[in-house]
């Protein structure tokens, strides 16, 4: 069988990417500037890629920030050229050197309650820093779970778990295509990626020799320069912790993660005018009583994007509550409605004080 | 056939044995491909990129599935598409007026030309079947500046939403009924074709049923939207797509000769754009049918807007990164009966456009209205208004809301007014009588640059030279009547001696390689 289905592999290669087979792409992590290879295999970011164990130099990282990819299960790396490090940036995403290679594995767990259980491997999705740009490849996983192959085109890929409440759940999973990931991965105009900021990696990390806050760890191994005190560095509040933060911190920390890479200056949806950035302090520019532009049947349900203590004539909340694929927010990257996000936004709006009678 | 059957016990034990899913997987993961065979009636597997041996040796594992695959394809599609039929929509259509010399050059090619066009140029020729949303996916994305992606006569079904960021590539179809690209089963994306490269040409197709916009292009340079086709085939309806072609942050936007139809806001939308074109083409059974919002320099002619709940806007919306818009023309359009009721979704902007109403201006400055037909309208043949008459608070000091230096000359209009539509008709009427004439305006203007009472020359609105079919050209100022506390004191005016005068011409968009 494994035959058949390696001879089905090549057949799937022979016919989408005629124009760029490259048979055996440039082997290891150096060839960055090369056309993307065709097997995850070939940038030896892992020791065992199955699961999902780092090569050396290859650092794990992660969040505190939940970018919602409809439940799936995140894996972070990074790995920079040798003798490089990023450079540290209070609020913008750090200055990563050229050849850095940010990995982004997303796993379905066969049981959101059990773990250990193991996972379903869907895609890699490597950010690569050429000279001139960032490049984004996206890899889809096997069946099998032993190698991811590139998909320029994206693909959809069934995935099946069972949620946290016990409940089992399906879904085709969306991997984008490379024009997609550029819809969010975009800062000023030219690609950027949208994690690694100060904010959401200031805090611990269990490495194999034990939890330590990330920004310290990639001090001390040299891979971050710029920031003489970890201790001054913004940290954001855990969207999901109540004791992190207020509601309003947690919210526009969610919108944060979850919206601003496009509704920002530069960004995609920025010709709504809406800027979902954690530092807009404009209540109008965030959304309340902002108009829609251009929001089609998202603005099917009332005048404006938010309207305080009324989050069922919001706007902004509706379309991240639907489905519908013509209203739904982001309108990449999610299927589902991520009901915790979603509750922590409406209660975020209840909250708000209703406008004041102007007259 | 061992692989397929693990396939259907793989489903099996998932629980999700339905054929359906089965087939979504087996297209899906193993790219098999379906395509309408010479006589059209049955299916063989075969893909658009079977050119190799792998490909081939798969056709050959498939055989034994070919009447499963039979199946499958009938029902997904796979059954030739119906004659390309006029909507009925199309048939009751009226003929644009005759061109004008303006608009009667020959529409030469504005071409993606590179500045040496690249020697690996070349052609993508994708068959309509199944799998076309993975292979036209992939040609958009590996195609280089002078590629060409051609789609053939047929109907080709998508699941994503299409993407293009390459420049200089040219999307072309084989006539704007007979390559359809059809959306209805669409999952995932906020467009059916979003581009966002420069130099592109997109022609000869239809994008229809999508479930959001058609055909959206942003940020883009030198795009040309040519015979192509934006439709949701169910008529007009709140759950339709929002716009049907939707160029927005674009610089030398051309448009022409295209149709759409059913946009539950506008059918053919320019935003925040600078240098546009919207000419020939037919706009029916939206709630706008053509509407230049935020626009810098756009000529909209040789345009038929019928049945749309208002036919052509001109508007300008605040908290936008461009705003001001100004120095649009319009002309040589036949706008005629646009009285469909508003079906916009309740918070858009045109959701206060009232049905009836034919060309419609806010916020605009240098805006010139000429050798139009404009009749038939319910509520008026043209609403001149200013953002406050929304009612909408503004809150960006860079917003300048009034409508200012309006030139209306040599239209011909028609019988209108009878039924003034909506709640801001509604008002209209309740201030102004019944019928309404054919140009009202809400008398809006900032008086903080009023001189003795009265705009400076180079802002005001003029109206002259323009005709009736049903007698005088009628016109009422409704005074301000929308914001005053007490809108019975408003101080009504039918008197055109205020508007008497003239604005130079403004110069025509011109766009490089565009015939004027």
């Amino acid at each position: 069988m494994n035959t058949f289905r390696d001879t089905l592999w090549a057949g799937i290669a022979g016919m989408c990417f005629c124009a760029l087979c490259h048979a055996a792409g440039p082997a290891g992590k150096a060839g960055f500037e090369a056309p993307p290879p065709e097997w995850l295999s070939a940038y030896d970011l892992f020791a065992d890629l199955a699961r999902q164990i780092p090569s050396d130099g290859v650092m794990p990282y992660d969040l505190s920030a939940l970018l919602f990819s409809d439940y799936a299960v995140k894996h972070r790396f990074v790995w920079m050229p040798p003798g490089t490090s990023a450079t540290y940036q209070d609020y913008d995403v750090f200055e990563f050197p050229v050849g850095t290679i940010l990995v982004k594995t997303f796993a379905f767990p066969r049981d959101a309650r059990r773990p250990e259980e193991g996972e379903q491997l869907v895609e890699t999705r490597l950010l690569v820093r050429t000279k001139a740009t960032w490049k984004m490849y996206p890899y889809v996983w096997n069946e099998q779970g032993t190698d991811a192959r590139l998909a320029l085109a994206g693909a959809r890929v069934p995935v099946r778990w069972v949620h946290t409440d016990g409940a089992v759940r399906s879904m085709q999973f969306n991997v984008p295509n490379v024009n997609q990931c550029k819809h969010c991965h975009i800062g000023g105009g030219a690609p950027l990626p949208a994690g690694p900021k100060a904010r959401y990696l200031n805090m611990d990390y269990a490495y194999p020799a034990g939890a330590e806050n990330q920004l310290v760890y990639w001090i001390r191994t040299g891979r971050l320069t710029g920031l003489a005190d970890p201790a001054t560095a913004p940290k954001a509040p855990d969207w999901d912790d109540p004791n992190s933060g207020t509601l309003d911190e947690r919210a526009r920390t969610y919108l944060d993660i979850n919206c601003a890479h496009c509704h920002s200056p530069g960004g995609l949806a920025y010709t709504s005018g809406l800027d979902l950035r954690f530092d807009q302090t404009t209540p109008m520019r965030y959304g309340v009583l902002k108009s829609p532009v251009a929001a089609g049947r998202g603005a099917s349900i009332g005048q404006y994007d938010i309207v305080p203590g009324d989050p069922d004539k919001s706007i902004l909340l509706y379309r991240l509550t639907t489905t519908d694929p013509g209203v739904r927010m982001p309108t990449v990257g999610r299927s589902l409605e991520h009901d915790e996000g979603v509750e922590l936004i409406r209660e975020w709006i209840a909250d708000m004080a209703a406008p004041k009678q102007t007259n | 056939m061992d692989t397929y059957a693990h396939e259907w016990e793989r489903h099996e034990l998932l629980g999700e044995s339905t054929l359906a899913e089965l087939a979504e997987s087996v297209i899906f993961r193993e790219q098999a491909s379906i395509q309408p065979s010479h006589d059209d009636l049955t299916c063989v597997a075969g893909g658009p990129y079977d050119g190799t041996k792998q490909g081939r040796t798969i056709q050959m594992r498939m055989t034994t599935w070919a009447g499963l695959i039979l199946v499958l394809g009938t029902t997904m599609g796979c059954t030739p598409a119906p004659d390309a039929s006029p909507s009925p929509a199309q048939k009751e259509s009226e003929p644009a007026p005759a061109a004008s010399p303006t608009t009667d050059a020959p529409n030469t090619i504005l071409a993606p030309a590179p500045a040496t066009p690249p020697s690996s140029a070349k052609t993508t020729v994708i068959p309509p079947g199944l799998d076309v949303q993975t292979a036209v996916q992939e040609a958009l994305i590996l195609a280089e500046p002078g590629s060409i992606v051609q789609l053939e006569e047929g109907t080709y079904e998508f699941q994503l939403g299409l993407s293009l960021d390459i420049d200089g590539v040219i999307v072309r179809g084989r006539g704007i009924d007979k390559t359809v690209l059809n959306f209805q089963g669409q999952e995932a994306g906020s467009e059916g074709l979003f581009v966002t490269s420069k130099n592109v040409v997109l022609e000869d197709f239809a994008v229809v049923d999508t479930k959001g916009n058609g055909i959206k292009t942003q940020g883009s340079e030198n795009i040309v939207i040519r015979r192509v086709r934006a439709e949701w085939t169910g008529g007009p309806k709140e759950t339709n797509g929002a716009y049907g072609i939707y160029p927005v942050s674009s610089v030398n936007v051309l448009v022409e000769d295209c149709v759409a139809i059913g946009g539950s806001d506008s059918g053919i939308y320019v935003g925040q754009s600078k240098n546009v074109i919207v000419r020939n083409c037919r706009v029916e059974f939206n709630v706008a049918g053509i509407e230049i919002e935020n626009c810098h320099g756009a000529d909209v002619y040789g345009c038929t807007a019928t049945n749309n709940t208002g036919g052509i806007l001109v508007f300008d919306l605040p908290d936008l990164p461009q705003q001001k818009g100004h120095d649009i023309r319009l002309l040589d359009n036949a706008v005629f009966a646009n009285n469909t009721p508003n079906f916009a979704p309740t918070g858009n902007i045109v959701a206060t456009v009232p049905t009836g109403t034919g060309v419609m201006v806010m916020a605009n400055s240098n805006v010139e209205i000429f050798n139009n037909e404009i009749r038939g309208h319910e509520t008026a043949n043209m609403l001149i208004v200013s953002y406050q008459s929304t009612l909408l608070e503004i809150k960006d000091p860079d917003y300048y809301p009034y409508a200012e230096a309006i030139h209306i000359h040599h239209n011909t209009f028609g019988v209108c007014g009878n039924k003034p539509g909506g709640e801001r008709g509604g008002l209209i009427a309740a201030i102004a009588g019944s019928p309404l004439p054919d140009i009202v305006w809400d008398g809006i203007v900032n008086e903080a640059r009023l001189v003795d009472g009265k705009l400076p020359p180079e802002s005001r609105i003029y109206i002259r030279d323009n005709k009736d079919t049903e007698g005088e050209v009628t016109f009422v100022s409704i005074g301000g009547a929308a914001i005053l506390p007490n809108p019975a004191e408003a101080v009504v005016t039918r008197d055109l001696s205020e508007h008497v005068g003239e604005l130079p011409a403004i110069e025509p968009v011109a766009i490089p390689g565009a015939a004027q």
